[in-house]
């Protein structure tokens, strides 16, 4: 590897960000002052290029002080880890919440996505904009979802320095953004996880049943509402126990696909090759869905546990937090879990004094749905771009850094703790024979009490909008997220299963229930949904990368159009869609098309 | 002659495309083995010297029980396997690909191209005037070659021939995403800015010409370049002692480019600065 570094020389500041991160460099070869020693022997090489996986947070570094990444300071990281500057280059101009050309040290992100657009989003963007223009100091950015749909409309400020600042604010107007934009320290705290809840505190609850009872920064307010009683029964099963008592329990991946994740972890902890990882895939970017950061906000401490039960099961000493970048308090908060639990021996070399060594660690996303893609996720952690990888081989044989690994979203973590508590026979007799356990649903749009409900497998779309108080005029429900699909206001009898919606034609994907009433201009929403995929297409495949561009011109050209009118362009959206599904590298791809075509079949959306 | 290295002997797989039985070695791809059968698969961004990236997806097929396509150039073939190249589902998404991708790029001087457009019917104007494209104007920043990105499919080869599979130069690399992804060096600068060491072999295997020689760009803009009078001579270079083997393309007693065979085992097509562009001294006559 011959590397070549440019001229443009870091700023004390930008040199400090990554100093911080990184230590002071150790010889002129990594960015010091030239000693006689350096003269005679380089270091670096392999050991240096063995933390290429430091890029990502040392550009999080530079980023949050300076607000962004000037070619000194990029050069100047790369010097620090041997990566070229071209590659680290691709990776900083990859995510959407770093900036390579120079822009204010404040960046107010409005969320413009579903719930939020329903909500308001464009008038409220136009508002802020006329009040933040030129010279204020304040670069305001139109988000994808921020996750907070249950408060839309949503907005994020983040203002760099040290420590960088951040503020959230929802539902927001005009004013509250801007006081948030200029002034997020003294912006109004978020409410608490609890009040996106509103089954908080109901018995019966197994998933969300700490949420609002307990204090998510105390780990003992966690042991005394029963933590860490599922890892004492996870030491005395021992790993194969664990992975037996999952299999049995008929639990499957909450985040989209369904695995079995007992089959899952027993063919990562059978494989000979080592180490073993465990990843937890924390990118919830789906919009409408923010199920995952109200359990991270308002039971941390769960989370923490639950890895340190799936990496025990696996073989695996180390678990990687995988947790989106606009997610600043769930960070805080489980920054502040994962020391707790590291001083007080639940985590470290010797969890809980059983000889078991398990560590987590956790890394910020940037701002890039398509990371939340098992093996782009991979890359991302690595220090390379977030573009997925072709299946096989599959993560359990080779993931991250190669290594056999096991990747699990937030909520099925979180499942494990009542399935080791209550056994797996008492899990799998709640729900459906084929879909055992508690579902956490992510309720918004037109809807009286927008939140995260939590209802046994089997309760019906409709069982679930009458919790959440459906109001009149009902149009479509949105399930699954920008790639699930749409459904009728007359199809509310569809059971919430993984069988039961599939033979409904339609998916449960994340978990999404957004209800939109007639107000809500349905081409506009389609047009939306389609932005979405064009901008968080990574780019890698054809059918993907120019298909979903294709996907919104024709949508584009037919927003104001119906019938006759609009049936060619809609025979030409089914032929790209048909082969974006087809030929597509990745899930991103294959289901950009799904919602739109829902909403053509299903809701006759231009007739 | 070329020398073709024999490695290890391999166990042999028994599968099926389109019916019929195929014996490859372990370890081959379908593509491999769709080409072993004589049958031809349409393929862009796969590369005989590099990992295939399967980025363009045209040589995508059907595997019985498979979701989706399958990529046949990166695929392994395994036992048992069903594979149909020619079914209706896989040639539909090699048209609606063939289609996007000649909507939003310049495929004239991609071999081959203009003929599968045919064979599948693709009709890349049926996405109307509008529709969003490259529109890139050439970047000639040196004098040994020019970058046109108007023809870049990002197929990634260049990518890898630069990096870890063959150069170990690192000088270029995908910024930006979707699609506004393009092939770029560290911060966007001019080629002669860049870890660039002009050793041409991202244009060896560049498919689409976005990557060209300087002498070929401005012929072709000058309308003089005519493949049907050059001839290719291989020779060896004369620059050191390694020897690797260079192709000449002479038109009119003039060396319009160099390339080198792919089929070498030490060199795989890969040259030096000196090799791929260091010929003019033969022109000047005085």
């Amino acid at each position: 590897m011959d590397l070549h570094f440019g001229d443009s020389k870091p700023t004390d500041d930008e040199r400090a960000a990554v100093d911080a991160l990184l230590g002071p460099p150790e010889s002129s070869w990594e960015g010091a002052d030239r000693s006689d020693a350096d003269l005679r022997w380089a270091r670096g090489g392999r050991e240096a290029r063995d933390r290429r996986d430091l890029l990502l947070p040392g550009l999080h570094a530079i980023n949050d002080r300076i607000g962004w990444i000037s070619e000194g300071a990029l050069d100047y990281l790369c010097r620090r880890l041997t990566v070229p500057p071209a590659e680290a280059y691709g990776v900083a101009t990859f995510y959407a919440m770093f900036s390579v050309k120079p822009r204010p040290a404040t960046v107010l992100h409005v969320c413009t996505d579903l719930a939020c657009a329903a909500a308001g989003a464009p008038e409220l963007c136009a508002g802020i904009e006329a009040r933040l223009g030129l010279g204020s100091g304040v670069a305001v950015e139109r988000s994808p979802c921020l996750g907070l749909c249950e408060r839309a409309p949503a907005a994020l400020a983040i203002r760099a320095g040290d420590p960088v600042r951040t503020a959230v604010s929802a539902p927001t107007s005009v004013e509250e953004a801007v006081l948030a934009a200029s002034a997020p320290d003294s912006a109004p705290e978020e409410p608490p996880a609890a009040l996106a809840v509103p089954q908080a505190g109901q018995g019966g609850l197994m998933l969300l049943n700490r949420v609002g009872v307990v204090d998510p920064a105390s780990l003992d307010d966690y042991r005394a509402h029963g933590g860490y009683t599922a890892l004492r029964r996870a030491f005395e099963l021992g790993p194969a126990g664990v992975i037996r008592e999952v299999t049995d329990s008929g639990l499957v991946g909450r985040g989209g696909a369904a695995f079995p994740t007992g089959r899952k972890w027993q063919a990562t902890a059978s494989q000979p090759d080592h180490p073993h990882y465990l990843v937890c895939n924390a990118d919830e970017s789906e919009p409408g869905t923010f199920k995952d950061r109200v359990l991270m906000e308002g039971d941390p401490y769960a989370l923490v546990e639950a890895m340190t039960i799936a990496g025990y099961a696996t073989g695996a000493h180390k678990g990687y937090l995988y947790l989106r970048g606009e997610y600043p308090r769930a960070l805080h908060l489980l920054e502040h879990a994962i020391a707790q639990a590291r001083a007080r021996g639940l985590l470290g070399d010797d969890v809980l004094g059983q000889g078991y060594a398990f560590d987590i660690e956790i890394r910020r996303g940037a701002g890039a749905y398509i990371c939340g893609e098992e093996t782009a996720l991979f890359n991302s952690i690595e220090g390379y771009r977030g573009e997925p990888r072709s299946k096989p081989p599959f993560p359990v044989e080779k993931g991250l850094f190669g290594k056999p690994t096991v990747e699990n979203n937030v909520e099925t973590l979180v499942n494990v703790l009542p399935i080791l508590t209550m056994g797996a026979p008492a899990y799998a007799a709640i729900g459906t024979q084929r879909s055992t356990g508690p579902k956490l649903f992510c309720v918004s749009g037109t809807v009286e009490r927008p939140g995260v409900y939590e209802v046994p497998f089997g309760a019906t779309l409709g069982d679930l909008l009458a919790l959440a108080g459906v109001r009149d005029g009902l149009r479509a429900v949105l399930l699954g997220g920008a790639a699930g699909g749409f459904v009728r206001a007359d199809e509310l009898d569809i059971p919430l299963t993984f069988e039961g919606t599939r033979e409904a034609g339609t998916t449960l994907g994340s978990g999404v229930v957004m209800a939109f009433d007639d107000s809500v201009p349905l081409p506009r929403l389609l047009l939306r949904i389609a932005e979405f995929f064009r901008d968080e297409s990574c780019g890698q495949c054809v059918p993907c990368r120019v298909g979903t561009v294709r996907q919104e011109e024709a949508l584009h050209r037919i927003v104001e159009r119906t019938g006759a009118a609009a049936a060619g362009d809609i025979a030409l959206l089914r032929e790209v869609g048909r082969a974006m599904r087809d030929a597509s590298i990745c899930g991103l791809g294959q289901t950009a098309w799904n919602a739109v075509e829902s909403a053509i079949d299903r809701l006759g959306a231009y007739e | 002659m070329t020398v073709t290295p024999l490695g290890i002997p391999r166990r042999v797989l028994e599968f099926t495309i389109d019916g019929e039985e195929a014996r490859v070695p372990e370890g081959s791809t379908i593509l491999d083995a769709c080409r072993a059968a004589g049958k031809d698969i349409p393929t862009l961004c796969e590369g005989d010297t590099l990992r295939p990236k399967n980025a363009c997806r045209v040589c995508v097929v059907e595997v019985e029980g498979a979701r989706t396509l399958v990529p046949a150039c990166s695929r392994k073939a395994e036992p048992g396997m069903e594979v149909r190249t020619d079914t209706e589902r896989a040639r539909h998404s090699r048209k609606v690909v063939l289609e996007l991708l000649a909507s939003s790029v310049d495929l004239s001087t991609t071999p081959r191209v203009a003929e599968w457009l045919k064979e599948y019917e693709a009709k890349p104007d049926r996405f109307g005037p509008d529709a969003a494209r490259l529109n890139e104007e050439p970047k000639v920043d040196n004098d040994l070659y020019v970058r046109d990105y108007d023809k870049c499919i990002l197929c990634y080869k260049c990518v890898d021939a630069c990096g870890d599979q063959w150069q170990n130069t690192f000088a270029i690399s995908v910024a930006g995403r979707g699609f506004d992804a393009r092939i770029a060096v560290e911060h966007d600068a001019p080629l002669t800015d860049s870890a660039c060491v002009y050793c041409g072999n991202c244009i060896e295997v560049c498919p689409t010409g976005a990557l060209s020689f300087k002498s070929e760009f401005d012929m072709r803009a000058a309308g003089t370049w005519d493949e049907s009078r050059q001839t290719e001579t291989t020779t060896v270079c004369a620059y050191c002692g390694v020897g690797c083997n260079l192709t000449l393309h002479v038109q009119d007693n003039e060396i319009v480019k160099v390339t080198s065979p792919h089929d070498n085992p030490v060199t795989h097509g890969n040259l030096c600065i000196k090799g791929r562009f260091g010929y003019q001294h033969v022109q000047n006559r005085g």
